[in-house]
């Protein structure tokens, strides 16, 4: 299962193994890990069988694969999926099986993907470490003792894991990059309106988005390559041409001017990230990029903007979690009383908050300081990308300030807040962010490096990307799975 | 920047029809605010003149034509109802139907 998609792919297509034998590899191994490391809340091994046999016979026939046949994929649990459990990481959608697909699953399935399961988040996105899933923590496989990273932090862990090749995560404010940043894997979130939002169940929809966490770039390219693309469902679905992501891929960095942001290089940062993050600058300048001073002056305000604009739009998103069409009901003595208990029952500390701080904010008589003034915030931290763009072609950043934390470290509200506070900006702003893996810390942890880069222009972020991949050379086992592997039989040696 | 009063809180929760047991509604008296407080940032930037930006990237309003396409069955939609009565979701009584 350490294998990529461009592995897989090449040796189903050669006969070298069957797909079907890759889902039973896939579920042994979750049956000995995932117990241990939690990052799936369903399997579907029944349908990843049949999916499984259907194209090992449609390979034996000859017959044209997609581009992802038999690739395992996990999906982070927020992506709906016909007939197999979708909670979101609430309780209130505990038992609720969706009658359709997701456009990206359609997408996926219709490439030949395999889907073996969902992954766990924090509840309907709202978190950065995972631990504010309503059903269970998941593990770092690095280190078991702290936590993925999140919200997409079941997906980054399962891929990190080798539990399967592939993921797709949800980011509306980090929550594909900052967990691949912990979890030392690649992480992509596309340019909004990049990729179909239809079946994504809705966190802040004017900030979410879907994307690809892999374990390289030339993956993440791949899978994009299969998820992006017009869909008349989604009203704010770009209706423009995709290009070859994987063209660029090995086009290195020379020549492309790639932007510091002072912002954010200042204090609070770990010195082991930080330490990894010069060493990527350096080699970007040894091998002919051309390193640019910039500023993002109105960064400080991202925070404040992005928690009140992201609950705002939670507050009305999450308005349908009433007990009447779907999920947990909890009666009461009418109507008002029944919706209430179903909520108060059914949604978790953190989404509370923030359906507490975002209809606060759209309050009459607060909207003005609160809600509207965070989308005029919005507004100058957009600008600010633009004109930072005119100087380079791609903005570099730490992905987070830490490496992975110890589980219980963020206790308070506003210090998990802070997690978030170098990849909000690329959410409010529309643009595409990479995380890619650039180093360790001393401690032997994960660091990524964030990528920003001009609306529609991933090309050049994985361009970029895949040079750092080639030079940080991640590839190694995570420490904390490797204590969980099965234990090599040591008393069969003929005497 | 905020000081909520405990009736704030328990207004909001009506608005958002949400029923806090009352160690939430203390807890969220104190936690709202001191999230409000550590936005006070947001107070001192100068915006004057700026237009609130609503969406990520320019949007034209995506319309199509009025034409009936394949959609849900009424089975598929009501299936994870957690009541129903034959086609359609049961909820309590509104109107009750008697009159005086």
């Amino acid at each position: 299962m350490s294998a990529t998609i461009a592995d897989v792919t090449r040796r189903i297509a050669a006969g070298e193994v069957t797909a079907e034998g890759l889902v039973d590899d896939a579920f042994a191994r979750i049956g000995t890990i995932d117990p241990h490391l939690g990052a799936f809340l369903a399997l579907d091994e029944r349908g990843a069988r049949q999916t499984a046999r259907a194209i090992d016979k449609a390979r034996s026939a000859n017959e044209p694969l997609g581009p992802l046949a038999g690739v395992p994929i996990a999906l982070k649990d927020n992506l709906v999926t016909k007939d197999l459990a979708t909670t979101a990481g609430s309780r209130i959608l505990e038992g609720w099986l969706p009658p359709y697909d997701a456009h990206v699953v359609e997408k996926l399935r219709a490439a030949g993907a395999i889907i073996i399961g969902k992954t766990n988040l924090d509840e309907f996105g709202m978190g950065s470490s995972t631990e504010r899933s309503a059903f269970k923590p998941t593990k770092n496989p690095w280190d078991l003792s702290l936590v993925p990273g999140g919200s997409s932090g079941g997906s980054a862990a399962a891929v990190a894991a080798n539990l399967c090749v592939a993921s797709l995560g949800t980011d509306t404010g980090g929550s594909i990059r900052q967990p691949a940043s912990f979890c030392g894997v690649v992480g992509l979130k596309p340019t909004y309106g990049r990729v179909s939002r239809w079946g994504v169940i809705a966190y802040a929809s004017s900030l979410d988005q879907v994307g690809p966490i892999t374990k390289t770039v030339a993956d993440a390219a791949h899978l994009l390559q299969v998820i992006a693309g017009h869909d008349p469902r989604d009203a704010t679905s770009l209706p423009t041409a995709v290009p070859n992501f994987a063209a660029a891929l090995e086009a290195g960095v020379d020549g492309l001017r790639i932007g510091l942001p002072r912002e954010y290089f200042g204090e609070g940062i770990d010195p082991g990230v930080r330490a990894a993050l010069d060493e990527t600058i350096e080699a970007l300048r040894a091998n002919g990029a051309t390193i640019v001073d910039i500023s993002l002056p109105h960064t400080h305000l991202a925070l404040p903007a992005y928690y009140l604009v992201a609950p705002a739009e939670a507050s009305s998103n999450l308005a349908r979690y009433d007990g009447v069409r779907f999920g947990k009901r909890v009666e009461g003595v009418d109507l008002l009383d029944m919706y209430k208990r179903s909520r108060g029952a059914g949604f978790g500390p953190e989404v509370k908050r923030r359906i507490m701080l975002g209809t606060y904010a759209l309050r009459a008589g607060y909207y003005d300081a609160y809600y509207k003034r965070a989308q005029q915030v919005r507004a100058l931290i957009k600008r600010d990308f633009d004109e930072a763009f005119t100087r380079c072609d791609v903005i570099f950043t730490p992905v987070a300030p830490t490496p992975a934390f110890a589980f219980g470290a963020k206790a308070n509200p506003v210090d998990m807040y802070l997690a978030d506070v170098f990849t909000l900006s690329c959410n409010l702003a529309g643009l595409p962010g990479l995380s890619v893996p650039c180093g360790f810390t001393k401690a032997g942890l994960p660091v990524g490096a964030q990528l920003l880069g001009k609306p529609l222009d991933e090309a050049t972020l994985l361009r970029t990307g895949a040079a750092i991949e080639r030079w940080a050379d991640i590839t190694e086992t995570p420490p904390g799975v490797a204590t969980l592997e099965p234990k090599p039989d040591q008393g069969t040696q003929p005497s | 920047m905020a000081q909520l009063s405990r009736t704030e809180v328990e207004e909001i929760a009506l608005l958002a029809r949400l029923h806090l047991e009352p160690d939430e509604t203390t807890r969220l008296e104190t936690e709202l605010a001191a999230i409000l407080e550590s936005f006070g940032a947001l107070a001192a930037a100068n915006v004057e003149g700026i237009a609130p930006m609503t969406h990520a990237v320019p949007v034209d309003l995506a319309l199509r034509g009025d034409q009936v396409e394949p959609s849900l069955s009424v089975d598929d939609a009501l299936r994870g109802a957690p009541k129903r009565a034959g086609d359609v979701f049961l909820v309590p009584a509104i109107v009750t139907g008697k009159s005086e």
